[in-house]
């Protein structure tokens, strides 16, 4: 048995209200490739977080070992110092810079009033033919495509002198041949005796390349599976891991609804990215959903769910939109949010706070917001009825404060999200696409949302549910859609739909 | 709610109570100098332009702290091209729609890059802050230009008689036009907050409390006749302050009861949840910048008018001091927080400072330091109140 190279022991990390992490073991050997999975959420990403020193020693329990010793790391200097390099999901390099001026931002090569730029270039090309580029490390990081800036992060890592490399979904932005290319590279630096920590969705890279296999869910490690035991490793082994959670009766019941004709239909809609255009965030999708009908779609995060959302919102999102887009019998071309809304549509944000909400601004004004036309003859704002009306909706989803002046800010994330309902419930339309409709609440306020939801669908309402937790979509959806790498990968009914198929769908088992 | 009221009354009254402050410092220091009617009198045209530019500026400040530093270049030019066309004995009405419509013009061009070209407000503006000062000196042709024109003046409270007449009384003694009117508006404003109120009582929708709200009508209502009975002493109502308090209801209003107004709150305290929520915000923002340049036109009347001419110098400073009223008056730096109420009281509490310094002799120089430091501490108050928590 190789020696351990690090060992996470009884880690438990609170965030206020969550509880993160709660009492994590991890141990990875020296020259392995260790792979964490879990669902969105389960706590792998503050894990590696913990470890890297991006949350500081203090602010979490339990002891990280490693190389032997009991590391208490204060900032992520810290811990790149002794050759742990996290590479995070989200590319983290300045599109203006040069390959080699992002390789050593931070860690400049020469003195500190004068950067040696030979040395630093010189440096950084020798980095770069490691990683497999023939780039010049003279050229901006712009130029290069996604793929190639992925490697550029992996040179970065390997300037550092790192010992234990941690990539987080290195492949979530990658092309197949990307990938594969990745992966091997992955398995190259494993011979040269470098060790890795992988975080993926994607089973079948993770089983391709990793050593062990940790399963995280609900904030603890569940097991840890080693694929060089007597058999080899099922992805369906590594989803029950992933998923064995019992499903309580957390879902109010929707009776007497009446589903009728189809009130909404997008076909063959595709999405480019607004700033790389050859990128489809959305491609080829194809849905609809009915008068009264609660539709769920499900995907991870980076599925492309948002961005079908917004592009259908009045393309308030995205690029060389394509496709059609018809409501309520009626093709229609909506050019802005503005007519979406007249169309009787809405789209209720997953990012409450960014996208969302007014937060330096009270209850009655985020709820008028988006329908403050109906409170005005003119243009002046019958403030009176204003007031009334956010009253009236304050009462209605049961928003807890004591008057309806109060600033959003002030309020609770379960309250600031029924301000968010309260405002498009006030633009009164017929389809309501909600995106991550509970994301960051408790369980109670949780409750009280599907219950909303429940009315509104007894209202005749369409309702388009985004949501990455599976329970949920199983819960309270009439139908799914599941979604992965900006496609359409699957419809079924929610009451045959299990979380087993569901998952097995969505990481394209058989491809 | 209840909790913490105390803490909250200081929260939300800091300047008024800083104001309150200054003014007793200066009443003390000054042995009452600066409550003297002519003082007060003085204050209140010395500083109209500041009114009248710092109304505009909180629509800008309030679309995302943005500023705008060319109108104190815009007032200079309006004001040169006005005195140039009344230098020709034309209609002075003439000159005042060109001055206006000019700054509306110049305020349209300036929206019109940041709102559709992104051009950053800080850069559209100080482009503009420098071509049309020079612009005015050209206009100008570096001289100064006096302004003979009666009409004009008298309307826009200039030369030496600029105070609305005495109709009612002998012209010796109080003031009695001044005095009416006083009156009359406290009257008015008492007869209109009552109603509103009942009107809520009855539609059962009234809230807050009631008694904090008598409080404020009757300090408010002591205020005004107050100031109506010192400059009713003195030589009666400034011209100016017709002009100001017209410019200061109007944008109370817009702030408050508009579409507008509550589009600038909302796109300054969250731009993208504002244009998904079907508002064009492009729209926003250019509305802000061209209804500055039309109130910078107005500010460029008043300037000319006070000191009956025009010369390339005038105006310089100006954004800056519009700028400091607004942020002193609690307009969040970020946007989307400012009131108009805000802005009165910052206006004012600089005013009371300079005047009170000038009055207690203290250099010039020495009182750029004491604005400056006012500013600053004003804005550090804002922000460290916002931080708790």
């Amino acid at each position: 048995m190789a020696k351990i190279l690090l060992e996470m022991k009884s880690i438990t990390k609170t965030f206020p209200g969550v509880k993160a992490l709660d009492n994590v073991n991890l141990q990875v050997e020296e020259g392995e490739i260790h792979a964490l999975v879990g669902e969105n959420g389960a706590g792998k990403s503050t894990l590696m977080n913990v470890l890297s020193g991006i949350y500081p020693y203090g602010t979490y329990e339990g002891d990280i070992v490693y190389n032997g010793e009991v590391c208490r790391f204060n900032t992520i200097k810290d811990s790149e110092s002794r050759g742990i390099v996290i590479i995070h999901q989200e590319l983290a390099l300045v599109p203006e810079m040069t390959i080699g001026e992002n390789m050593y931002l931070g860690n400049e090569r020469g003195k500190k009033s004068r950067i040696d730029w030979d040395e630093t270039y010189a440096e950084a090309d020798k980095y770069l033919k490691m990683v497999g580029l023939t780039e010049n490390s003279r050229v901006l990081v712009k130029e290069i495509g996604t793929g190639k800036q992925q490697l550029v992060e992996i040179a970065k890592a390997l300037a550092k002198h790192a010992k234990l490399l941690i990539l987080d979904e290195p492949t979530s932005s990658l092309n197949e041949e990307d990938s594969r290319a990745l992966l091997d590279l992955m398995l190259g630096f494993k011979k040269q005796g470098m060790t890795m920590i992988i975080i993926s969705h994607k089973l079948n890279e993770v089983a391709y390349v990793s050593d062990k296999i940790t399963v995280v869910r609900d904030g603890s490690t569940i097991e840890t599976i080693d694929c060089h035991g007597a058999e080899p490793v099922s992805e369906d082994r590594i989803i029950k891991g992933m998923v064995g959670r019992e499903l309580t009766n957390r879902f109010p019941k929707r009776e007497g609804v009446r589903i009728g004709e189809v009130n909404m239909e997008v076909r063959n809609w595709t999405v480019h990215h607004p700033l790389y255009p050859e990128r489809k965030v959305v491609n080829d999708v194809s849905l609809y959903v009915r008068k009264g009908e609660v539709v769920g779609i499900y995907g991870l995060m980076g599925a492309g769910r948002t961005e079908l959302a917004m592009s259908i919102f009045g393309r308030s999102y995205g690029a060389q939109i394509s496709g059609t887009l018809t409501i309520n019998g009626q093709q229609v071309n909506l050019h802005s949010p503005s007519d979406a809304i007249a169309h009787k549509l809405a789209y209720v944000t997953e990012d409450r706070k960014g996208n969302g909400l007014v937060l330096s601004q009270s209850i009655k004004v985020n709820t008028s917001l988006a329908n403050l036309n109906s409170l005005a003859s003119g243009s002046v704002i019958d403030k009176d009825m204003e007031y009334n009306v956010a009253v009236e909706y304050k009462d209605k989803l049961k928003i807890k404060t004591p008057t309806v002046e109060q600033l959003v800010g002030n309020l609770s994330g379960g309250n600031q999200q029924k301000v968010l309902l309260a405002k498009w419930m006030y633009a009164e339309p017929d389809v309501l696409i909600l995106d991550e409709p509970t994301r960051g609440i408790d369980v109670g306020a949780k409750y009280e949302i599907y219950c909303i939801i429940n009315d509104l669908a007894r209202a005749g309402k369409s309702v388009l549910m985004i949501s990455s937790e599976l329970p949920e979509v199983l819960g309270m959806s009439d139908r799914i859609y599941i979604m992965n790498a900006s496609r359409i990968v699957g419809e079924m009914n929610a009451a045959e739909a299990t979380q087993e198929s569901i998952m097995a769908t969505i990481l394209g088992r058989g491809d | 709610m209840k909790e913490g009221s105390i803490g909250n009354f200081l929260k939300k009254y800091t300047m008024v109570l800083a104001l309150v402050l200054v003014v007793i410092f200066f009443s003390v220091s000054t042995q009452g100098k600066i409550l003297y009617a002519q003082n007060i009198n003085n204050l209140i045209s010395q500083n109209g332009y500041v009114f009248v530019l710092a109304s505009g500026m909180l629509l800008c400040i309030l679309t995302g702290g943005n500023i705008d530093l060319a109108v104190g270049s815009v007032v200079c030019f309006t004001g040169a091209l006005g005195a140039v066309i009344m230098q020709k004995h034309m209609n002075f009405i003439l000159a005042v729609i060109v001055m206006l419509l000019v700054g509306l013009a110049i305020g349209a061009f300036q929206g019109f890059w940041i709102a559709w070209i992104s051009v950053p407000p800080f850069i559209a503006t100080l482009a503009g802050m420098y071509a049309f000062r020079g612009l005015s000196n050209v206009v100008l042709q570096g001289y100064a230009v006096a302004i003979e024109d009666t009409g004009f003046l008298n309307v826009f409270g200039g030369g030496a008689d600029c105070y609305i007449p005495d109709f009612i009384g002998k012209g010796e003694g109080l003031n009695m036009t001044c005095m009416a009117a006083a009156i009359l508006i406290a009257v008015i404003y008492v007869l209109l907050t009552l109603r509103r109120e009942a009107v809520r009582r009855k539609r059962g929708i009234a809230h807050g409390s009631a008694a904090g709200k008598m409080f404020t009508m009757l300090v408010l209502t002591v205020l005004i006749l107050w100031l109506g009975y010192k400059l009713a002493s003195y030589k009666g109502i400034p011209t100016v302050l017709v002009w100001v308090a017209a410019v200061l209801l109007i944008y109370s209003y817009i702030t408050q009861n508009t579409a507008i107004g509550r589009y600038l709150y909302a796109v300054g305290g969250n731009e993208k949840a504002t244009r998904l929520s079907g508002i064009n915000t492009k729209m926003v923002y250019f509305f802000a910048y061209a209804n500055m340049g039309f109130l910078a036109g107005l500010a460029g009347i008043l300037t000319v008018a006070r000191a009956s001419s025009a010369q390339p110098t005038y105006g310089q400073g100006y954004e800056m001091d519009a700028i400091a009223a607004c942020f002193v008056g609690g307009a969040s730096a970020y946007g989307g927080v400012g009131s108009m109420a805000g802005v009165i009281i910052g206006a004012v509490l600089m005013g009371v400072i300079n005047q009170g310094m000038s009055i207690m002799g203290i250099a010039a120089n020495y009182q750029r330091v004491v604005k400056g430091i006012v500013l600053l501490v004003a804005v550090m108050f804002d922000v460290l109140s916002k931080r708790e928590k």
